[in-house]
């Protein structure tokens, strides 16, 4: 599994309040939701986004609220991953648990620019940078969790789990 | 190697002699949680799953807090598909209008949540219970779905830093300011991942409310959970009150801490967190110059009885500055309920406050007090974030309910007086 795109770029601590705001948490909607996505900080991300893109952050990506809904609208606008220096909890957990890639990397979070053209093979976490030339090698998630990530999600895994009982 | 307090409940509730850092478990939760805007993705997710029930009608709990009474059609829709999900599953502490409180006010007032609980809650704030000396923490709606059909999450077992509190606080502080003072000494990701362990001598100085507020703000230090060991003030604070009796964990004596700092609670001052994080925190008395335009007292973090107390010892018999709108949210019903029968209501309005029923609204932008362009709030809720109450060109200082008070009658950020 691999995605391919263009970067976004973005600072530490970013909330998942900026990622959606809780004034369009009175629907669910995925689609609905997905239009709003990083609106108090960056107007043109929904406009510019195509599948496969790259988010790439600092520190502390996702803190605050514990909505699902913030993974789940990265996810729809077509991001294929976030990368970032760490994750909050919350929002790591609930990555995983609906299926948006995420990789801890502190070089390439760092050093990748926005607009850069950026690869990433989730198998072995190699993180490629075509527009410097560069690769990194992200952080490998445990067994536990590549089984979660392989079975498309936590629930599905546990229906997977329950029918092999 | 002895086990934190955190560890020693977890291990218990994965059926484990011992855990340790870093270790995966798979552990049984006593309460599940969610709200009126998790649950409606739980649902979903539960339903798309095929699970066709819940683990146990009595360990799911569903408050309708964030957007009730109903703030428009689209909210109307997520808490109808709430009661009918709790309806359908016989869910007894489902909460709904009339009934309900805000989240982390209500669980612990009515003794749905007690001492050695394993908790997880699909709201970030769940980290409060702590403060009843269990394991309590937030999470998305997809583990409240989980939870809601397995009855277990899985946990990464979680370091701890210890936070020894000495001595007793001003009287013009309280928990809010402990806990600000700590997340602008750690940082906003300050315990990533770890659990804050809150000790010492101190801690029989602080009342449940102190302490309910103190890890109610852990997860804005990035924690996976706040907690406090149980004495006599949380022992006074279940007895009679909890529906499941509590079970009493302590720490071991050779428990490993990642760190530890003691904190002089005779040290702490009114503190308050400038935007847009909840760590950009200044004494009170450095910003007197910050003129604001709306005052919030309320909120998972600060809507219980002592913070209402606070409000009216400071507003009674005056008035809000002119130009400054104060809003006032008792927590739950019962504290709004002792807020009229006290005589807290009146002398509210008298101030020039308005009072709503409990509700999330404005904490998080939802409504009842979103701010516009250039606005500026100081608010006992917790996060400064962004446009987090409102327009992103607006503002939101944190800060304790004795601080909030006073600056709604100067309309400047003031530090209360101590009494």
């Amino acid at each position: 599994m691999n995605t391919k795109g263009k970067v976004f770029k973005y600072p530490d601590n970013v909330d998942t309040d900026v990622i959606i705001p809780a004034r369009y948490l009175n629907t669910a909607n995925a689609q609905e939701l997905a239009l709003h996505c990083m609106e108090d900080i960056d107007t043109e991300f929904v406009k510019k986004v195509e599948k496969g893109d790259i988010m790439v952050a600092g520190w502390n990506f996702g803190c605050g609220s514990s909505r699902e809904h913030a993974p789940l609208v990265i996810k729809t606008c077509g991001t294929g991953c976030v990368i970032a220096k760490s994750f909050a909890r919350i929002f790591y957990r609930n990555a995983i648990n609906i299926g948006l890639p995420i990789l801890e990397c502190e070089e390439a979070a760092e050093e990748i620019n926005a607009n850069d053209e950026v690869s990433v093979d989730f198998d072995t976490g190699l993180i490629t940078n075509h527009t410097s030339g560069k690769t990194y090698k992200a952080q490998p998630f445990p067994p536990f969790i590549q089984n979660i990530i392989k079975c498309g999600g936590l629930l599905k895994s546990l229906k997977e789990g329950e029918d092999n009982d | 190697m002895g086990m934190t307090l955190t560890q020693k409940i977890l291990a218990a509730h994965a059926g484990l002699e011992s855990v340790t850092a870093g270790q995966l478990i798979n552990a049984k939760l006593d309460i599940v949680l969610g709200n009126d805007i998790t649950t409606p993705v739980a649902v979903n997710e539960f339903k798309k799953a095929g699970f066709d029930k819940v683990f146990d009608k009595d360990r799911v709990a569903i408050v309708l807090d964030h957007f009730v009474p109903n703030k428009d059609i689209k909210a109307a829709e997520q808490s109808k598909q709430c009661r009918e999900f709790a309806c359908s599953h016989c869910v007894s502490h489902f909460y709904d209008v009339g009934k309900m409180g805000i989240e982390h006010a209500l669980l612990p007032e009515q003794g749905v949540v007690t001492a050695g609980d394993c908790i997880i809650g699909a709201d970030s704030h769940t980290c409060t219970y702590g403060a009843l000396g269990a394991f309590s923490t937030g999470v998305g709606s997809t583990d409240m779905a989980a939870g809601m059909a397995t009855g277990t999450a899985w946990f990464k077992v979680p370091s701890s830093i210890k936070f020894i509190l000495k001595n007793k606080l001003p009287s013009n502080c309280s928990g809010k300011d402990v806990i600000l003072t700590i997340i602008g000494m750690i940082g906003v990701d300050g315990a990533l991942y770890k659990s804050m362990e809150f000790t010492g001598d101190g801690v029989a100085s602080l009342s449940m409310d102190d302490r309910l507020c103190i890890c109610n703000m852990a997860i804005e230090a990035g924690a996976k959970n706040g907690i406090f060991p149980v004495d006599e003030v949380t022992k006074a604070y279940m007895n009679g009150r909890c529906e499941r009796p509590p079970v009493v964990y302590e720490a071991d004596a050779d428990a490993e801490y990642e760190k530890v700092f003691d904190i002089d609670l005779s040290e702490i001052v009114p503190t308050v967190a400038c935007p847009h994080l909840p760590e950009n925190t200044h004494p009170a008395s450095e910003l007197s110059d910050i003129k604001i335009d709306q005052v919030v007292i309320g909120s998972c973090t600060n809507g219980r009885m002592e913070d209402m107390e606070t409000a009216y010892r400071i507003l009674n018999g005056n008035k809000v500055a002119d130009g400054v709108r104060c809003i006032i949210i008792p927590g739950t019903m019962q504290i709004l309920r002792e807020c009229v029968e006290n005589g807290y209501y009146t002398a509210f309005i008298d101030a020039g406050a308005v009072v709503s029923t409990p509700t999330c609204g404005p904490c998080l932008g939802g409504y009842m007090g979103i701010l516009a362009a250039g606005e500026r709030c100081i608010a006992t809720t917790n996060r400064n974030f962004v446009g987090r109450m409102g327009h992103v060109e607006s503002e939101v200082y944190l800060a304790s309910p004795a601080t909030a008070a006073a600056s709604a009658l100067t309309g400047y950020i003031t530090e209360p007086k101590e009494v």
